[in-house]
């Protein structure tokens, strides 16, 4: 931290305030988002028919069977709210790992715990015999050992000599990323045919493509637990981030609260690849912009990271859904396509303001 | 509050780098840490709030070992200021110092009206009223630091500890800060590198030399010719301050003392001070410290 520009201070409206603000805008613009991506596709449907059948179906009125019920209720509105669960997800990891290394522009890829998952989901698609792409409970699994696994061989590297160091755990997780990311390669090229290959491919860059009602639940349950977790720790994230022995002088425990971190960090990372695929940039640029339009706080930040997450991910699987005629976009090309250029800007501000 | 060092051990990477340090702060007294760099005075601290645990030896405060309190419990009792400046991490000034308040919190509790005036008041009493909104990382290094001193008085401890807080600060803004903790008069432990600033505002003096206590008492009796030269290397003349009536050193900035006895027998403080200060005062770079 250098000095601050002689420029006459910014005041501050009361952040507090603003926050209330924000969270309601946020949950509108997520209701319009998820009401769009449920009527944009292959076959446009009106968005009051959107919500007659929704209706229907939640009030268990009698619903209109046919192919409108269809599309609507067993097709998009799952992938809808798959995309709104992991943008949120994904928010609230990439804020939980800003927080745990004291970088704020820090993500679960960089520090291996994605290509740690992606390597477990994918060795159970390509070795496991005949599941295909059977989006079950083995994935899920594989990816959170995964996740646990790589995150804890990045710990151990980084804590070599007894110290804890934010940057050492960063050049450790990209090592071991890079490393693992090699594994899953090999792995894909072991595939059994083309097809297969030309699938985790797929989804290794990102896809909701795959979303049923019954793939709800687990990442349902990840973000409501981990968001309770993290938001249970919210004072302590803030005192995380001034520094250990601040954070030691204000009775935060910090050995046990990175431990719990990195516990809450490689179960939503887990679980988020296994359903959706390696999706960058969201985990590490909602919580910058947010933190940017409502402060540091986390009591504060990690609502509305969520929701961000939540808004930003099902308008980018809109896009990604409609943007070709011919086929789909890989979410984690248009997140890549979108991310790059606002990570530039944002690196680029802060060089500015020193 | 009063707080007792009782023959203290602290080892770091295998090595003691403090060895059998004894002191006491009593009730609102202002106990000062001063020696050369890597002497251990950080190390020391360090202990006290709980972020190194020591070998051996206890700290107590007022009767009860730190060590057997909960984190949260000890850090309604000893406030700390440590080195560590923060990141750019978006926070404002009244964000800063209320985490002052975390350990009186539950998880998921609010801020209530008590938070708030504690906040409030911790600001006025660094002079910084008015400044609750801006950016803590817009500040000056002053202004930081006195919201730092403000998150700490936030805390409302029974003990301040604090590490250098006029460390990187312009000569004002040292006298200001300073003139607010002289107006507090809690117990604090303070370790300082300008011995007059420590003369000046301390009630006693405990001097560290490579990880031991090698002195304690007034200013006055503490700060004699001999001593620095001993443990600082420096040949200076106490006299009086001629505003104040406080012990002044006057350096001699022309030349340092001659080589002691012990520096002799040990190879000379260059080494000394480079190791030492790994585990005592590491101020640049990356800062590596024990989970």
């Amino acid at each position: 931290m250098t000095a601050a520009p002689a420029a006459a201070p910014v005041r501050r409206p009361a952040r507090t305030a603003r926050a209330g603000a924000v969270a309601s805008a946020l949950v509108a613009a997520l209701v319009l988002a998820l009401t769009l991506a449920v009527s944009f596709g292959s076959v446009d449907i009106p968005v009051h028919e959107v919500w007659t059948v929704v209706a229907h179906r939640i009030t268990g009125t009698a619903p209109e069977a046919g192919t409108r019920d269809l599309i609507v209720w067993q097709l998009r509105v799952p992938r809808a709210l798959l995309a709104a669960l992991v943008g949120a997800g994904l928010g609230l990891v990439g804020t939980a790992v800003q927080a745990l290394v004291r970088n704020p522009l820090a993500d679960p890829y960089l520090l291996g715990i994605s290509s740690g998952a992606s390597l477990g989901a994918v060795a159970v698609i390509v070795l496991g015999a005949g599941t295909g792409f059977a989006f079950g409970f083995g994935v899920s699994a594989a990816a959170f050992a995964g996740a646990l696994g790589s995150f804890a061989l990045v710990w151990a590297i980084a804590r070599r000599g007894g110290g804890f160091a934010p940057m050492r755990l960063v050049l450790a997780g990209v090592a071991i990323g890079q490393f693992l990311s090699g594994f899953t390669s090999f792995l894909v090229l072991q595939a059994g045919d083309d097809q297969q290959t030309r699938g985790v491919l797929f989804w290794l860059m990102g896809s909701l493509g795959a979303a049923t009602w019954d793939q709800l639940a687990a990442p349902a349950a990840a973000v409501a637990l981990g968001w309770l977790a993290l938001q249970a720790r919210a004072r302590h994230l803030n005192a995380l981030l001034m520094g250990d022995e601040t954070a030691a002088g204000l009775g935060v425990d910090t050995a046990r609260l990175r431990r719990e971190l990195f516990a809450v960090t490689s179960l939503l990372t887990g679980v988020l690849v296994a359903v959706s695929g390696a999706i960058g940039f969201v985990g590490l640029l909602v919580p910058h912009v947010c933190r940017l339009v409502v402060g540091g706080d986390h009591r504060r930040l990690l609502p509305l990271s969520a929701l961000t997450g939540a808004v930003l991910l099902v308008a980018v699987d809109t896009v990604a859904r409609n943007a070709l005629d011919t086929q789909e976009l890989p979410i984690g090309v248009v997140t890549a396509v979108v991310g790059a250029p606002v990570l530039l800007y944002l690196l680029d501000r802060r060089l500015e303001r020193g | 509050m009063r707080i007792t060092i009782e023959q203290v051990t602290v080892a770091l990477g295998g090595r003691d780098v403090l060895s059998d340090v004894g002191l006491i702060a009593a009730e609102g007294e202002i106990a000062g840490l001063v020696g050369p760099n890597g002497s251990g005075k950080s190390t020391l601290l360090r202990t006290v709030y709980r972020h190194l645990r020591p070998r051996a030896g206890r700290v107590l405060l007022a009767s009860r070992d730190v060590r057997s309190l909960a984190p949260a419990e000890a850090a309604r009792h000893v406030a700390a200021l440590p080195q560590e400046r923060g990141s750019d991490f978006e926070f404002s000034v009244r964000e800063v110092v209320a985490m002052g308040r975390t350990p009186y919190k539950r998880a998921f509790a609010g801020d209530d009206e008590r938070d708030r005036a504690a906040v409030a008041e911790a600001l006025e009493q660094v002079g910084l009223g008015a400044y609750a909104d801006r950016r803590f990382a817009q500040l000056s290094g002053g202004e930081r630091q006195r919201v730092l001193l403000a998150r700490a008085f936030a805390q409302q401890p029974d003990v301040l500890v604090l590490d250098e807080p006029t460390n990187h600060l312009d000569v004002r803004h040292q006298v200001e800060l300073l003139a607010v903790l002289r107006a507090q008069r809690r117990t604090t432990l303070i370790s300082l590198h300008d011995l007059n600033a420590a003369a000046s505002l301390c009630d006693r003096l405990h001097v560290l030399h490579r990880g031991a206590l090698v002195a304690s008492g007034t200013p006055r009796e503490v700060l004699t010719p001999e001593l620095l030269a001993e443990v600082f290397g420096v040949r200076a003349a106490v006299v009086e301050h001629p505003l104040t009536g406080d012990p002044l050193i006057a350096f001699d900035h022309r030349q340092p003392a001659p080589a002691t006895r012990a520096e002799a027998s040990t190879g000379g403080t260059a080494g000394e001070t480079s190791t030492g200060g790994t585990a005592g005062e590491a101020s640049a770079g990356e800062r590596t410290v024990p989970v």
